[in-house]
């Protein structure tokens, strides 16, 4: 069974809807014991860190997902999942989970493109990765495939060993992160066809401690 | 760099999609879950519907075709049509859309703007607008302007100071419709397009006009729209998705080319 966190942060319907068309169990749930049981845990969410960090702390679920991590539980994080596991979010100056030291930052005003045209914030729609550091999360995954994204912040792990993947919008940030027994993607792996099924495909079948 | 989208939109009635649509095997599908598969697996970037459903009462067939329009593709898909509160919204959304597109409700009360985003998030809130060109008078700065119910009624407000208004407020994107090109084929209403994708910082969706593959590649580059929506030169299987995305990318325009 898969435990999708439910903590108050956007539809995690979608995300349960990819994984059970894979063929996987899953449930969405804010119960701790039935985290604890589970064999991996997706970190899904939409919105803002603040209000993320402050439900997780009502339901007491940043020490369970701090907990799980530790004890080698597969983990993966997606959009604001993704930022939530850092240190530090510069969005409401939120203190986060710390699974992954560092910072998650805006992106700067006035990005401009290749002809000098401003760039859109947020950063919403399809966009490309490029694998720095192979994982397991990513195999298959061709150059050209792209991924669906809608985010205003990136994260910024202290360690540049973190980074799996990186996407190029005006700055080159990092958008698959990998640590250990945990994997992260800053775009929606659940809405972005073959490629991000492919993906999810790869986690739910990823075992961390080969 | 983000990839130009190609967003085929669907208007359905009662569940079913009013112009079934005629592909290259002469086969007529009314099924809107059926059609959005159809279009996910040709590479559609994103998918539209427009629930035309004219009874309120009615409208719980939406939510169940949405529903089940989630559980079989896995790219975005907006609804708009008749979602006159936060309560329409949340129940488009929590049965599985991306986003929620306003557009006469809107323009009636604009606080929906603001009431949306507020609770769901800006990505989620597309704001619609139907414009007409009308030549330029003192309300009317740009020579277009907004008009709601099809068309049918004028609201005397400057197309350029709604969509900015509308992105104050609190809306991620702009469906962006001109009517005077609606149903033509004969290409998008390239100078609207521009003047309001430059005058917002939100991404804007170029609509109506579209009928032939150059008329998406020259509002995509001209008209500096960030997505195009197809309806009819899709529908009746003039051409596909694919062809279309094969065209533009031959342009050097940035398209999605695997999926």
């Amino acid at each position: 069974m898969i435990a999708i966190i439910d903590y108050n942060a956007g539809n995690l319907a979608s995300v349960a809807r990819a994984v059970a068309h894979l063929g996987f169990a899953c449930t969405v749930t804010a119960d701790a014991g039935t985290i604890r049981a589970a064999e991996r845990i997706i970190f899904p969410g939409v919105g803002a860190a603040g209000a993320a960090m402050d439900s997780l702390k009502r339901a007491g679920l940043d020490a369970v997902l701090v907990e799980q991590f530790a004890a080698g539980k597969p983990m993966l994080g997606i959009c604001l999942g993704t930022q939530v596991i850092m240190g530090r979010s510069e969005e409401n100056d939120t203190r986060c989970l710390g699974i992954v030291a560092g910072r998650v930052t805006a992106f700067p005003v006035r990005l401009r493109d290749a002809d000098d045209r401003p760039l859109k914030i947020p950063h919403m729609g399809w966009n490309r990765i490029r694998v720095c550091v192979p994982h397991p999360l990513t195999a298959g995954i061709d150059s050209q495939d792209e991924f669906y994204f809608v985010h205003s912040y990136y994260p910024v792990p202290d360690e540049a060993a973190r980074v799996m993947a990186t996407t190029d919008y005006g700055i080159r940030f990092a958008s698959v992160l990998g640590w250990r027994n945990l994997a992260a993607t800053q775009f929606h792996l659940e809405k972005s066809g073959r490629p991000g099924l492919r993906m999810l495909a790869n986690f739910c079948a990823w075992n961390p401690a080969v | 760099m983000l990839s130009k989208r190609i967003i085929p939109c669907l208007d359905v009635r009662d569940g079913k999609t009013t112009k079934g649509i005629r592909f290259q095997e002469n086969v007529d599908i009314g099924d809107p879950v059926d059609m959005a598969r159809f279009y996910y697996e040709q590479g559609a970037d994103e998918i539209v519907f427009y629930d035309i459903t004219a009874s309120h009462e009615r409208r719980n067939i939406m939510i169940d075709v949405v529903r089940r329009v989630a559980e079989t593709i896995f790219i975005p898909f907006s609804v708009g049509g008749g979602i006159r509160g936060v309560a329409d919204m949340r129940a488009v959304l929590m049965a599985g859309a991306e986003k929620i597109s306003v557009n006469s409700a809107a323009v009636r009360e604009p606080e929906i703007i603001a009431r949306g985003a507020e609770a769901f998030g800006c990505q989620c809130i597309v704001l619609g607008m139907d414009v007409k060109h009308v030549g330029v008078r003192p309300e009317i700065p740009s020579g277009y302007e907004v008009v709601i119910d099809g068309g049918r009624t004028a609201m005397g407000i400057d197309a350029l100071a709604w969509a900015r208004r509308a992105q104050e407020l609190g809306a991620g994107e702009i469906c962006l419709n001109s009517i005077d090109a609606d149903g033509t084929r004969g290409g998008y209403e390239l100078n609207l397009t521009a003047l309001v994708s430059e005058h917002v910082t939100i991404p804007v969706i170029a609509s109506g006009g579209a009928g032939k593959p150059e008329h998406l590649r020259d509002v995509l580059t001209e008209g500096r729209a960030d997505a195009a929506l197809i309806a009819s030169m899709v529908h009746y299987g003039n051409f596909t998705i694919s062809e279309i995305k094969a065209y533009l990318h031959g342009c050097g325009i940035r398209v999605r080319k695997t999926w």
